[in-house]
């Protein structure tokens, strides 16, 4: 595939666009300098790119002009002491042999500085966010980004759409009262979809919860996401789970759990095997911006950096963990710059703009998996929808900033322009395609609720790989039980 | 419709966790979840009596507990995920825009940081009251509460303590929440000297005990039956008032056997008792309320009244707390016991969704429990 080099269309393009609700964070006093930091000091890690691994190396090789802009930053004289002036010579390979100027140190030599320096909190400007597609679906001009071609872009276009409707229709069944729980991934279906395409089915996921794309993309049917909501006998988590907690084996998809953030470190474990048995493929495991604030998610990140697995960590960068606004969950310029400390590669990207993220996924996970190491993307978006089917968000943020990303940040909107405009998509396209994904959910939310409930027998199986003695006997005595009082228990559990 | 037949006999789902008393399914779950209430409403008990009493629900209850926590002391402090804006299960509603964002706040969305932030707040003889969103995510937090919490006075010799500590939980089934939605870890942390740990059984019991863990010189695990958030409703006395720790309660008395449970348990085991009663079996019932320090003695005197024990809780049999207070029991009163001690708990699986009116200890199974004992 062929490197575009794309030029807009029109100059507006160009204009940074404004977030409206992503805090800046106060910028530094200026007395603490931190050059270091800002500087990215540590670039050794993308010295060692080669073209051959990376197919869209702009996003990332731009460093060999900042290291020299540091060394001049650092050549200058300063005062100590009253009368007394001495040269400062930075870190460099000259001086290396210098015991005064550099402390040898595990890790690499540290250089010896005069100044009481502390890096500072935050930069004086924000990581900026790699995009493709500006808002009315044309490239931005200068963007650089690997074509997607027809069928490809179709597919996406077609499972970003299908993933909006299962949304709509499982949300409203729940409603309706005929599924217990929801939860929708409205406004994420970009960061779904585009980073299922620029995976392989090799990969391995390891979900937080609202990444259902990754599995629609790769095959589970809807037929097959309707029996897990329903928890009937064809669920392949066997009834046991709330709704949405899929899972798939054959799809590489690990079971979702509730608990947030617990996959992180498990992440870097199967990586690690991954590595060990020499695979072509990665780790993707997902994370919430609130699921960056738990222990599990640096244990995470350090266990997959210090043991090199080669894990690709996206951080679904969504403005919000339930009610609290990522102002209360972290102070940092977001979760892209924890990357750095952990020395893992990270990029931020435009999580609504699914050529960017396509274009950012495939280039990560061929660091990834080519470099053996982990490198983080944090997607900014917004959870359109309430948390879940138990939330009203209302109560704790504006309608219209949830309005503005449901309709000027429109991540389906944004690249249905684009198909369009390559003429590869049409409007009466759009309206059968809409028609038949609706019948065929409803069909699958009837055929699922129709089905029998799994067999008792499975509420004890798969506690162990086999069942117990406790276990044997408590199921002979549940089974004396429902014979005496039969009316106490559900018909549609085949005992 | 056969669907909705379905799901009514299933006594799940249909209730979202913010409306359960609204659209709760109108199964025998609810059937039995609504008794507590109904407990309560009979039985007049002397803080209750009096003008300012108001028919409330759990969730208000603590709510109201945690206003006049805050209000009379300026050291007290509400913190936890999403307690900003009122809870999820809005017990902390209306808090932060009373008493400021500096006394109510949300929290980065960490359990062992927010245990190990209010075990520093407490040590610095702050009231730290600490809500973890769903007990099933109180584990991230086990080290702090287990080895530090716990053992913050005795590694010290009592030169440090984090006494003013409460960690606050919703815990146990609620008819739709499967494994992490759903689990009574109470027992974990009764095998931890150190802390205590309350579960109350209804609205004014919850606002009593509330109050006085907060104000308790110890670490307190407090674990608040989720289920009975918005179902359980019962006469609150609006003032000030606490209700004693490491004291249990006998709610019924009864002389052929003695039945031990907590939180919302109870409400079944108290249809049970009105069951057996029809049979002409007698059944004290008591709450618990401390499991650790537990109230001994009183169950001791029951049983050696009755000659045979019950215990039953949601929590899975093994390991269960209602084998302390068997073995324990046992030991005191071995040779009055007419009858092995009986167990009616939840089952050795995980939470189960689809299964849970099966895993569940309901009536039924209570109460074919006490006449087998009865008749042993
Ligand atoms: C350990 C743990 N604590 C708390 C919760 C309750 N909870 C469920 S989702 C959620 C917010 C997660 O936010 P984020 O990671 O940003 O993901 P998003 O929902 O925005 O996709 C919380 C607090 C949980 N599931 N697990
Ligand atoms: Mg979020």
């Amino acid at each position: 595939m062929a490197i575009w080099l794309s030029r807009s269309k029109k100059i507006a393009h160009l204009l940074k666009p404004k977030i409206a609700y992503f805090p800046q964070p106060k910028i530094a006093p200026s007395e603490f300098s931190y050059k270091i930091y800002e500087n990215h000091v540590n670039s050794s890690s993308f010295g060692t790119l080669s073209g051959e691994n990376i197919r869209s190396p702009h996003v990332f090789l731009d460093n060999s002009a900042t290291m020299s802009a540091l060394n001049r930053q650092w050549r200058r004289t300063e005062s100590t002491r009253a009368g007394e002036q001495v040269e400062t010579v930075p870190y460099s390979d000259d001086n290396y042999e210098d015991e005064n100027q550099a402390l040898d140190f595990p890790g690499g030599r540290v250089s010896f500085t005069h100044e009481m320096k502390f890096i500072s909190e935050a930069a004086d400007k924000r990581i900026p966010c790699y995009r493709v597609l500006s808002d009315d679906g044309y490239p931005i001009a200068g963007s650089r980004f690997e074509q997607v071609d027809k069928e490809t872009a179709v597919k996406m276009y077609k499972s970003m759409v299908t993933l909006q409707i299962m949304d709509n229709i499982f949300y409203e069944a729940q409603r309706q009262g005929r599924i217990s729980f929801y939860l929708t991934s409205t406004g994420e279906e970009a960061i779904n979809i585009a980073t299922a395409a620029a995976l392989t089915s090799d990969d391995v996921i390891l979900p937080q919860y609202r990444e259902p794309g990754i599995l629609l993309w790769r095959g589970f049917t809807l037929q097959e996401f309707a029996n897990q909501c329903f928890g009937n006998s064809a669920d392949y988590g066997k009834g046991k789970q709330m709704p949405i907690h899929y899972g798939s084996n054959k799809h590489n998809f690990f079971t979702i759990s509730s608990p947030i953030a617990t996959q992180l470190p498990q992440a870097a474990g199967v990586a690690y095997s991954l590595k060990m048995d020499k695979k072509e493929a990665c780790v993707v495991a997902f994370t919430g911006d609130g699921g960056t604030s738990e222990g599990d998610f640096h244990a995470g990140l350090n266990f997959a950096a210090v043991m090199d697995a080669p894990v690709l960590f996206i951080c679904r960068n969504n403005g919000w963990a339930i009610s609290t606004p990522i102002s209360e969950q972290f102070r940092s310029d977001g979760v892209v710059v924890k990357g750095q400390a952990y020395g893992i590669r990270s990029i931020r990207v435009d999580g609504n703009d699914a050529l960017a993220v396509y274009n950012t996924i495939r280039a990560a996970r061929e660091m990834v998996i080519h470099e053996q190491k982990p490198v983080l993307v944090e997607a900014l978006s917004y959870r359109v929808g309430h948390h879940s089917t138990s939330d009203d968000s209302t109560k704790y943020r504006p309608v219209d900033e949830i309005e503005h990303w449901k309709t000027a940040r429109n991540p389906l909107a944004r690249f249905r322009k684009w198909v369009h405009k390559n003429g590869w998509w049409t409007d009466d396209e759009e309206s059968e395609l809409r028609g038949s994904i609706r019948k065929q959910l409803l069909n699958a939310i009837q055929v699922a609720e129709k089905m029998e409930k799994p067999v008792l027998a499975e509420m004890f199986s798969d506690v162990y790989d086999d069942l117990p003695s406790n276990l044997h006997e408590q199921e002979k005595s549940l089974r004396e039980t429902i014979k005496r009082h039969r009316q106490d228990y559900p018909t549609d559990v085949p005992v | 419709m056969a669907s909705s037949l379905r799901r009514c006999n299933l006594g799940l789902i249909l209730s979202r966790f913010q409306s359960i008393s609204g659209r709760s399914s109108n199964g025998g779950t609810r059937l039995r979840r609504l008794s507590t209430a109904m407990i309560s409403e009979e039985r007049v008990s002397p803080y209750s009596e009096g003008a300012g009493n108001k028919s409330i629900n759990l969730f208000s209850a603590i709510n109201q507990a945690l206003h006049i926590a805050l209000e009379t002391d300026s050291r007290a402090y509400v913190f936890g995920e999403d307690v900003g804006f009122g809870g999820v299960f809005r017990c902390t509603t209306g808090l932060s825009d009373r008493f400021g964002k500096q006394r109510v706040f949300n929290t980065p969305l960490c359990e062992q940081g927010i245990v190990g932030f209010a075990v520093g707040l407490a040590a610095m003889g702050n009231r730290a009251i600490a809500e973890i969103q769903f007990a099933d995510y109180i584990f991230p937090a086990f080290d702090q509460i287990v080895n530090e919490a716990a053992k913050f006075r005795y590694r010290s010799g009592n030169q440090f303590n984090c006494g003013g500590l409460t960690i606050r939980a919703p815990y146990g089934a609620v008819g739709h929440g499967g494994h992490y939605h759903s689990q009574s870890p109470e027992a974990f942390f009764c095998h931890v000297p150190g802390i205590k740990v309350v579960i109350p059984r209804s609205p004014q019991q919850a606002k009593g005990l509330l109050l006085s863990s907060i104000r308790d010189p110890n670490p307190v695990v407090f674990f608040e039956p989720k289920w009975l958030y918005r179902l359980a409703v019962e006469e609150v006395p609006e003032n000030d008032y606490m209700l004693p720790l490491s004291e249990a309660e006998v709610i019924r008395e009864g002389s052929d056997i003695t039945l031990v449970g907590w939180g919302a348990q109870l409400s079944v085991m108290e249809q049970a008792c009105v069951e057996a009663e029809k049979d002409g079996i007698s059944c004290e019932l008591i709450d618990l309320k401390t499991l650790i320090p537990w109230d001994k003695e009183k169950i001791e005197s029951s049983v050696n009244k009755t000659g045979r024990l019950l215990v039953s809780h949601e929590a899975p049999i093994t390991g269960g707390f209602g084998a302390e207070i068997s073995a324990s029991i046992t030991e005191r009163c071995f040779l009055r016991l007419e009858a092995p001690v009986a167990r009616v708990c939840g089952l050795d699986t995980p939470f189960p969704l689809v299964f849970e009116p099966f895993y569940l200890p309901t009536k039924n199974k209570i109460l074919d429990a006490i006449k087998s004992t009865v008749n042993y």
